[in-house]
């Protein structure tokens, strides 16, 4: 009990990782759409979840509103468009399902080994404080607000207008061809 | 103190996920899915190391890779919208028209 409460935060880390991962895993397997969907919810809120632990107060509420608000209804509006019952009778892997998950078991160890190599090689000091700004201390949102309209004003505006540009894309691809018109 | 190490491993297993999912499935669906789980992990990383070095800027890029991820959501779907149109299906395997 002692050891849960010195290490709270490791535990629901623990926690979170599990929640995500799992999340990812069942993205993964499921056969049906509507199940990876759920899944993947899961691991969206996992993700938030871990953001919070990171002191990234902002960006957790940002990808629970963004992420299992917006992108993930999207997602779930367009598998109830198209027809479930024929899509889960399809092909939904790959043949060599095999080869292709020893590709990515190698690809983890590659990348995780040489993660903690460097890191074994030239530890990280202790984490310095977030949240500054002008040397106050203020919220996260407020330090994100000032970070990214007047360091990065420049590509936020760039991203509103692919964002713009993406909204009309959609709309052009999602509207039924007129008579006589190719598709 | 949660050491960064802990973010990476991670991260790099939520990649991992996904590109496995972008390499084995063969639903458009769920490829796209897939692609959300990696940029996830991009996100994870950026978050990770501003908590690291203590600079704000790491949680501001996640931003723009959250809008990114949206633009992309929606116009694979749109995608998708239009596939299932003109052939009733979302199966990769059925788009071959390209093929060499």
């Amino acid at each position: 009990m002692q050891f849960l409460v010195t290490h709270f935060a490791q535990a629901v880390f623990m926690l979170l990782a599990l929640f995500c991962l799992g999340g990812a895993v069942g993205v993964v397997l499921f056969r049906q759409p509507v199940h990876a969907a759920l899944s993947l919810l899961a691991s969206f809120l996992g993700v938030a979840g871990l953001f919070v632990l990171a002191q990234g107060e902002f960006l957790a509420a940002v990808q629970v509103l963004v992420y299992a608000g917006g992108v993930m209804v999207l997602f779930l509006f367009v598998i109830m468009f198209v027809n479930v019952r024929t899509v889960g009778k399809e092909v939904q892997y790959l043949r060599p399902l095999v080869p292709a998950a020893v590709v990515g078991a190698l690809l983890f160890s590659a990348l995780a080994l040489t993660a903690l190599w460097a890191l074994s090689r030239r530890p990280l000091q202790d984490p310095s404080p977030l949240a500054m700004v002008e040397g106050a201390m203020v919220g996260n949102t407020e330090a994100v607000g000032w970070v990214l309209y007047r360091d990065y004003l420049l590509p936020f505006e760039v991203v509103s207008v692919l964002l713009l540009v993406a909204m009309v894309g959609a709309i052009v691809l999602g509207r039924k061809p007129k008579e006589g018109e190719r598709p | 103190m949660i050491p960064v190490s802990w973010y990476l491993v991670v991260s790099v297993l939520l990649l991992a996920c996904g590109l496995v999912g972008l390499a084995v499935r063969r639903n458009f669906i769920t490829v796209l899915m897939s692609v959300e789980l990696i940029l996830n992990a991009a996100n994870l990383n950026f978050v990770a190391f501003a908590r690291q070095l203590g600079d704000v800027a790491g949680q501001v890029f996640p931003v723009f890779v959250i809008t990114i991820a949206a633009a992309e959501a929606a116009i694979g779907l749109g995608i998708i919208v239009q596939l299932t149109r003109l052939k009733s299906t979302v199966a990769l395997d059925a788009v071959q028209e390209m093929r060499g």
